[in-house]
């Protein structure tokens, strides 16, 4: 308990607070500039909605049935798979920025970057054995689904139409 | 200042989590899910805790809870037939007497875990000039490469565990 508090009064005296302030900064003008537009706008423009203005699309199809459709499982598997990779690429921060650092391969006579650059070798191979299963087993395969062609059943062989036009002047369409 | 921004933080995060609690739209509470892992990352930031608040936004903000609304939007089955209802996926409260009893527990275990561990300090005089820069990230590199290299490793093997089952049992599914 003792040196969290140690720990935290050290850090205030730093500045990273200050620089994640900036970040804060933008957070909240990007905020305030949104609801100030938007307010600003909403003083300004007339309001007359009718039932035609508030429907979907003002000048297209009317909607049919429920917006909140149940998802294809596939999209989670594909979610699933990229968190995992995050997950490896948050390992792979620290690493880089102390992988090349030349005061501690300079004490270690080359020993640290080579030392690194196998230990983290071993763990992303670790991780492209898992997506070599996912891969070889098929579960990155994004299935389509196989457009249904409309076939129609008809007597009327496909050749009259062109026995017709040429009967009848038309230029035919294999021709072009 | 610091103290202000702290109050903030921390009465966001609650306030989201409370919210989480007491709505019914599973929606809402995915929503208030966010606002509550932003308040706890920039409490994060606050304790000096950087790539933590970093590692924060972009595993649980940015992919946890992207599959957990994907995990939503799965398993809800929508009424199709009426467009003049709102798209609420609406559940119930069950188990409250149980459910209280386990978050009390682990809020137990995890407040005495916290008062009584022995923390690390990262920044330690030895480290310090091989790590000039105030970011606990080149501190943490140098830990990750030197005294806790074999937990790494063991990361790595337990995140090819992960991938394996995950997309074994996601596809059990689909057939």
């Amino acid at each position: 308990m003792r040196t969290l508090i140690d720990f935290v009064q050290r850090i205030f005296k730093t500045n990273m607070v200050s620089e994640f302030g900036t970040i804060f900064l933008f957070i909240v003008t990007a905020i305030v500039l949104i609801v100030s537009m938007l307010m600003l706008a909403k003083l300004l423009r007339p309001h007359k909605p009718n039932v035609e203005k508030l429907t979907t699309y003002e000048s297209g199809e009317d909607p049919i049935g429920n917006a909140n459709v149940q998802f294809n499982v596939r999209f989670y598997v594909v979610a699933l798979v990229f968190l995992l990779f995050e997950v490896e690429l948050v390992f792979l921060f620290p690493w880089a920025v102390v992988f090349g650092q030349a005061t501690l391969i300079q004490q270690t006579d080359g020993l640290w970057g080579w030392f690194s650059l196998v230990e983290m070798l071993i763990f992303v191979g670790i991780l492209v054995l898992g997506l070599a299963y996912a891969w070889a087993k098929g579960y990155l395969d994004w299935v389509r689904p196989q457009p249904k062609v409309p076939v129609i059943e008809t007597k009327v062989p496909a050749n009259l139409y062109q026995k017709v036009n040429e009967k009848y002047g038309r230029p035919s369409v294999n021709e072009k | 200042m610091a103290e202000i921004a702290f109050y903030g933080f921390s009465a966001l995060s609650i306030g989201a989590a409370l919210t989480i609690l007491f709505t019914r739209n599973v929606m809402y509470a995915a929503l208030c899910l966010f606002l509550t892992l932003l308040g706890v990352a920039a409490l994060f930031v606050l304790a000096g805790a950087d790539f933590l608040a970093i590692t924060q936004i972009l595993i649980y903000v940015g992919g946890v809870l992207v599959l957990l609304i994907f995990g939503i939007m799965l398993t809800y089955r929508p009424d199709r037939e009426s467009n003049q209802k709102k798209n609420l996926v609406l559940t119930s409260h069950l188990n409250q007497f149980w459910g209280g009893l386990v978050a009390l527990g682990i809020f137990g275990v995890l407040f005495w875990v916290i008062l009584n561990a022995n923390f690390m300090i990262i920044h330690s005089p030895q480290l310090a000039e091989f790590t000039p820069q105030r970011s606990t990230l080149r501190s943490i590199g140098v830990h990750l490469m030197t005294t806790h290299v074999w937990a790494f490793e063991v990361a790595g093997l337990l995140l090819l565990m992960a991938l394996v089952g995950a997309a074994y049992i996601a596809a059990q599914r689909e057939k």
